[in-house]
C-alpha cells in the first residue's frame, strides 16, 4: 500500500510497577510538527490535545483580555460558517470541542468518532485558521464575558485571587486577571482581536498529545491538515515575573459569614535539583487528601475550615509555594495562626522519616492511577511536553520521588518555607486579623 | 465456624446476569447487590459503595444528618483508629471520598487493582463497626458548618436555590437541602448519627460497584469474604417518602442579595423520574431539555434570546432524569445588562408558547439522537462515571436492565413523544418562578 504522508516515528514502552505499560509514540510529520500518540483502539474515538504557549500573557499592553475574548471566538463563526452554521456541524458529527485561555497557554480539547473524523478535523482546522470575528458574535460574546466579570466582583475567592495577583507581580501579565476588566474588556476592537488571533496561534509553540483509535501515519496527516495555514511564529513571550509580595497580611473588607484567604510566598523551580524533595515536603504539609499535617491541626482537631490545601505553583515565568482555605470570620485569626506556625515548624524541623516514607508511597502509588482514560492521557501528555519533560520521565518520576533523602527534606525545607516571607490576603470581615 | 458458612453460602450466589457492555451483577445471600464494570486498560480499580440512604430519607428535624454521618464514616471503627481508612489508602497511592444526595450516600476509593481486598476490608469493617465519640461528633459538627458557609451562605445562588427548591416542595423531603438547615445542623448529635447509621448502612441496604480492571470472579470471591459475614439488617421496608400534594397554584420566589452581580430569572416546573420499566417518558424528557437549551447557538431557546433577539447572556434547559421520586424540569434566562428579569421572563415565556406551537425542527432533532449515541461511545472513556451511573441509578429505583436499556429507549423517541411531554409539564399551576436580584433589585410582579 501506498502512502503519501510518512511520519517519523520512535516508540517507548514505559512500564508501570503494577503491570500496566503505556506504549507513547514520538512522530514528526512531514511539516516538522511533533506529538506524542498512544494508540488505543478498543472504544472507536480519539482524544487530540493541543496547547499554544502564551496564552493571555500575549495580551499587548492596555489591551487585557483580547487573547481570551478571541479565543472565545473560536467557535463562533469559521470560513463559510456563522456560529450557528459551525454549531450545527458541529453537533451533526457529535465532536466535541473546548478552547480554553490562561496565562501560559491556549488550550484545545477535541474528541472526535473515527467513523466521521476526516470531517470533525477540517471543522476544526476552519476554526484554527480562518475564524470570522464577526461584529454579532464579537458583542454577544462580550457581553457574556462582561456578566462573568461583574459576579466576580462580588466573589471573594475571585477579589482574593486579583488582590494576590496584584501585589505579587504588579503590572506583569500575571498582576492582573487574565480575562481582563470591564473598561479593558469594553474597549477591544475586532482589529485587537485579529492581532491576538495572529499573536497567540502559530507553529512555534504549539504542543500536541493524541490518544485513542488512530494510528501514527493518519496522525501525521490529520496535523499537517490540520494546522496548514498557521503562521510560523507568534509574539514573543514576556520575561520572568519578579514576586513582590513580603510576609504580612492584607484584609480586603467583604461582607460575608465567611472569610477566604490565600496565601504564600516565592517557590523553586519545576528543574531546580531540589524540586523533588520540596514536591514530598509540599505533600506532608498540604497535599491532597485529608491526611496532610494543615488538614489534621485546622479540619480534624481544630474544626476551623471545611479544607485546605496547599500547592508548588510552577508557570512558565514564576514558581511560588501557595494555599488556600475559608473559615468563618470569627474563626479565621485563629486558622492563620494554626497555619503561621506549621509553616514555622516545617522551616526550622522539617519532617519525619515516617511522613517522608509515607508521602513517597502516596506519590509513586498514585502515579499510575493518573493514566486513566484516552482524554486524561492525552492531557498529560501535552503538560510533560510543555514542562519539558521527556517521554521517559514516565518511567524515571518515581525513582526521583524514591531518591529524596530525609536529610535532603530538613535541608530544602529550611531553604523553601520561610514564615517570615508568608503573605495572607483575606477577604471578609476576619475578626481580630488586621493589615500589616 | 465462620469459615465453613462462608464456603456454604458461595454456592447460593446464583447463576450471574449475563455480562453487555462488560457488565456483570450478582448478590450476595446477605442481600448485598454487586455490580461488576470490566475495564482492562489500565491497572486500575474504582470500589464504591452506595447506600439507599440520603438526605430524603431522613426523619424530620435532623436535617443534615446523612450528610454529617457521610463525614462521620472516616472516623474510628472497632480495628481501625479515625483517619486511618484515608490513611492506608494514600498509602496504597489511591484516593480516596464520598458524597450524598437526597438519593444515596456513597463512599469510593479508587486505587491500584490489586489492592481491592484491602479496600473491601476496610469499607465492609465501617458499614458495622463505627464507634463514635463525642469530641468527634462537636469537631466534625463545625467541620459541616464551614462547609455550608462556604458551599451555601457565601453563595447567593445557592441559598436561591435552596429557597427555590423549599418552594417547590410542600411536603416531599427533597425540599430540604442536603447539607442540612443551619440550625437544625448545628444540634446534630452522635444518637442522631447512629439512629441513621444503625437503620440504613445494611449489606441489604446496600450496592458494591466495582469498575476497572477486574474480572467478575475475582470480584465475587472478595465480596463474599469481606462483605458476605455481615449481618443484614431485618424488616428494612421500601423507601416510601411523604409524598408531594398536587401543585394548585404557581409559586413565585424573589430573592434579594446585595452579592448578586448577575440577576437571572430561573423556572422549574414538577416533571416525572425515569421509573423501573417505564422510561420513555422521561426520555422525551431528556430531549426537551436539549433541544429547548443544550446548545446557546442551535437550541430553541438560545437561538432565540442569545441570536435573535440578544436580550439574554446565556438561556438554558436542564433536566435530571434520575431520582427516586418525582424530579423537576428547569429554565433559565441570564438578562443582558439594560433588560429587565420582566422582560427576560415574558421572553421565555413566549418562546415556550411558541414552541408548543410550532414543534421541532427535525434536522435539530437528528443532531441531538446521534450526539446521545456518540455519548455512549465518550462516556466509556471514564470508568468512574461509568460506575457512578449504575450507582445513581440502582439508588434511585432502576434496575440494572433499566440501565442497559436506557440508550435504546434513547434512540426510540420520537418528536412526537417529545412534544407531548412538553405539554404535559409545561403547565404554570405547576410551577415555581425565582428571581435573584441584587440589593433593591427589580421588584415582581
Amino acid at each position: 500500500m501506498m502512502r503519501f504522508f510518512y511520519a517519523f516515528v520512535t516508540l517507548l514502552i514505559v512500564t508501570f510497577p503494577a503491570r500496566a505499560e503505556i506504549a507513547i509514540q514520538e512522530i514528526t510529520t512531514p511539516t516538522g510538527i511533533n506529538a506524542w500518540l498512544v494508540e488505543e483502539h478498543s472504544l472507536p474515538f480519539t482524544a487530540l490535545e493541543i496547547r499554544f504557549q502564551g496564552g493571555t500573557s500575549l495580551d499587548r499592553p492596555g489591551k487585557r483580555g483580547a487573547v481570551n475574548f478571541m479565543v472565545g471566538l473560536l467557535e463562533e463563526g469559521a470560513g463559510e460558517m456563522d456560529a450557528r452554521g459551525f454549531a450545527e456541524a458541529r453537533e451533526s458529527l457529535a465532536a466535541s470541542f473546548r478552547f480554553g485561555a490562561y496565562g501560559d497557554a491556549i488550550t484545545v480539547s477535541a474528541q472526535f468518532l473515527s467513523e466521521n473524523r476526516a470531517e470533525a478535523m477540517q471543522l476544526l482546522h476552519s476554526a484554527l485558521t480562518e475564524p470570522r470575528f464577526d461584529d454579532s458574535a464579537i458583542e454577544r460574546v462580550r457581553a457574556q464575558i462582561m456578566s462573568h466579570l461583574a459576579s466576580r466582583a462580588t466573589d471573594p475567592n475571585a477579589i482574593a485571587g486579583e488582590t494576590w495577583d496584584r501585589m505579587a507581580y504588579g503590572d506583569h501579565p500575571y498582576g492582573s486577571y487574565r480575562v481582563g476588566t470591564p473598561d479593558s474588556v469594553a474597549a477591544l476592537t475586532r482589529d485587537d482581536l485579529v492581532s491576538a488571533f495572529k499573536d497567540a496561534l502559530a507553529l512555534d509553540r504549539i504542543y500536541v498529545a493524541a490518544v485513542g483509535d488512530i494510528t501514527a501515519d493518519e496522525l501525521s496527516q490529520l496535523l499537517d491538515e490540520l494546522f496548514d495555514g498557521l503562521p510560523a511564529t507568534g509574539a514573543p513571550l514576556p520575561p520572568r515575573a519578579e514576586f513582590a509580595l513580603s510576609g504580612g497580611t492584607t484584609v480586603v473588607p467583604f461582607d460575608t459569614p465567611q472569610s477566604v484567604t490565600m496565601f504564600g510566598h516565592i517557590g523553586i523551580a519545576r528543574d531546580d535539583p531540589d524540586f523533588f524533595a520540596a514536591f514530598v515536603l509540599n505533600e506532608v504539609l498540604g497535599g491532597r487528601g485529608s491526611n496532610s499535617r494543615l488538614m489534621q491541626e485546622v479540619r480534624e482537631k481544630r474544626g476551623l475550615t471545611y479544607g485546605v490545601g496547599t500547592f508548588l505553583a510552577n508557570a512558565d515565568l514564576s514558581d511560588t509555594i501557595m494555599g488556600h482555605f475559608s473559615s468563618q470570620n470569627g474563626t479565621m485569626g485563629d486558622a492563620i495562626e494554626v497555619v503561621r506556625n506549621e509553616w514555622a515548624k516545617m522551616a526550622a524541623e522539617g519532617i519525619t522519616q515516617e511522613e517522608l516514607t509515607a508521602a513517597q508511597t502516596y506519590l509513586t502509588g498514585s502515579y499510575p492511577l493518573r493514566f486513566d482514560g484516552n482524554a486524561n492521557i492525552a492531557n498529560i501528555l501535552a503538560s510533560m511536553q510543555m514542562e519539558g519533560l521527556p517521554v521517559d520521565y514516565i518511567a524515571t518520576r518515581n525513582d526521583q520521588v524514591m531518591a529524596v533523602t530525609l536529610e535532603d527534606t530538613t535541608r530544602v525545607a529550611k531553604r523553601l518555607y520561610d514564615p517570615d516571607a508568608l503573605h495572607f490576603v483575606v477577604v471578609g470581615q476576619p475578626e481580630g486579623v488586621v493589615s500589616n | 465456624m465462620r469459615f465453613l458458612i462462608a464456603a456454604f453460602l458461595a454456592f447460593g450466589l446464583g447463576t450471574p446476569a449475563l455480562a453487555k457492555d462488560g457488565v456483570t451483577d450478582f448478590k450476595l445471600d446477605n442481600g448485598l447487590e454487586v455490580v461488576v464494570i470490566e475495564d482492562h486498560r489500565a491497572p486500575v480499580v474504582v470500589h464504591m459503595l452506595w447506600y439507599r440512604a440520603g438526605a430524603a430519607d431522613e426523619e424530620p428535624g435532623v436535617s443534615g444528618i446523612a450528610h454529617f454521618l457521610e463525614h462521620l464514616l472516616f472516623k474510628a471503627t472497632d480495628t481501625m483508629e479515625a483517619g486511618e481508612l484515608s490513611r492506608v489508602v494514600a498509602e496504597n497511592g489511591g484516593s480516596d471520598n464520598a458524597f450524598t444526595s437526597q438519593d444515596y450516600t456513597a463512599y469510593f476509593q479508587r486505587v491500584a487493582a490489586d489492592r481491592l481486598g484491602l479496600m473491601m476490608q476496610m469499607e465492609a469493617d465501617r458499614m458495622r463497626n463505627l464507634r463514635l465519640t463525642e469530641d468527634d461528633i462537636v469537631t466534625e459538627r463545625n467541620v459541616i458548618l464551614e462547609e455550608r458557609a462556604q458551599r451555601t451562605d457565601s453563595d447567593p445562588g445557592a441559598l436561591f436555590h435552596e429557597q427555590m427548591n423549599a418552594a417547590a416542595y410542600l411536603n416531599h423531603p427533597y425540599g430540604t437541602p442536603i447539607i442540612g438547615w443551619r440550625h437544625e445542623a448545628a444540634k446534630l448529635s452522635r444518637a442522631d448519627a447512629l439512629a441513621f447509621y444503625e437503620r440504613f448502612y445494611a449489606p441489604n441496604n446496600a450496592i458494591l460497584i466495582v469498575a476497572g480492571d477486574v474480572t467478575p470472579d475475582e470480584v465475587r470471591a472478595l465480596a463474599q469474604e469481606y462483605y458476605g459475614p455481615l449481618k443484614p439488617t431485618p424488616g428494612l421496608t421500601e423507601r416510601e417518602r411523604r409524598a408531594e400534594p398536587p401543585q394548585l397554584a404557581e409559586r413565585r420566589v424573589r430573592f434579594e442579595d446585595p452579592r448578586v452581580s448577575q440577576p437571572y430569572v430561573y423556572r422549574q416546573y414538577a416533571a416525572p423520574e425515569r421509573d423501573p420499566g417505564a422510561q420513555e417518558q422521561a426520555a422525551a424528557l431528556v430531549y426537551l431539555a436539549e433541544i429547548l437549551g443544550g446548545s446557546g447557538a442551535t437550541s430553541v431557546l438560545g437561538r432565540a434570546l442569545q441570536f435573535d433577539n440578544p436580550i439574554a447572556v446565556y438561556a438554558g434547559a436542564a433536566y435530571g432524569s434520575v431520582m427516586l421520586d418525582d424530579t423537576e424540569f428547569s429554565l433559565v434566562v441570564y438578562p443582558k445588562q439594560g433588560v429587565s428579569l420582566a422582560e427576560a421572563e415574558a421572553a421565555l415565556d413566549e418562546q415556550i408558547a411558541k414552541f408548543l406551537e410550532t414543534g421541532i425542527d427535525p434536522e435539530q432533532f437528528e443532531r441531538i439522537k446521534f450526539q446521545i449515541r456518540a455519548d455512549q461511545i465518550y462516556a466509556q472513556d471514564s470508568a468512574m462515571s461509568r460506575a457512578q451511573r449504575y450507582g445513581r441509578a440502582l439508588t434511585a429505583g432502576l434496575t440494572i436492565d433499566d440501565v442497559q436499556a436506557w440508550p435504546d429507549i434513547l434512540q426510540a423517541v420520537t418528536p412526537e413523544q417529545v412534544m407531548q411531554a412538553a405539554r404535559q409539564i409545561f403547565d404554570d399551576r405547576r410551577s415555581v418562578t425565582g428571581w435573584l436580584v441584587p440589593e433593591g433589585g427589580e421588584e415582581m410582579k
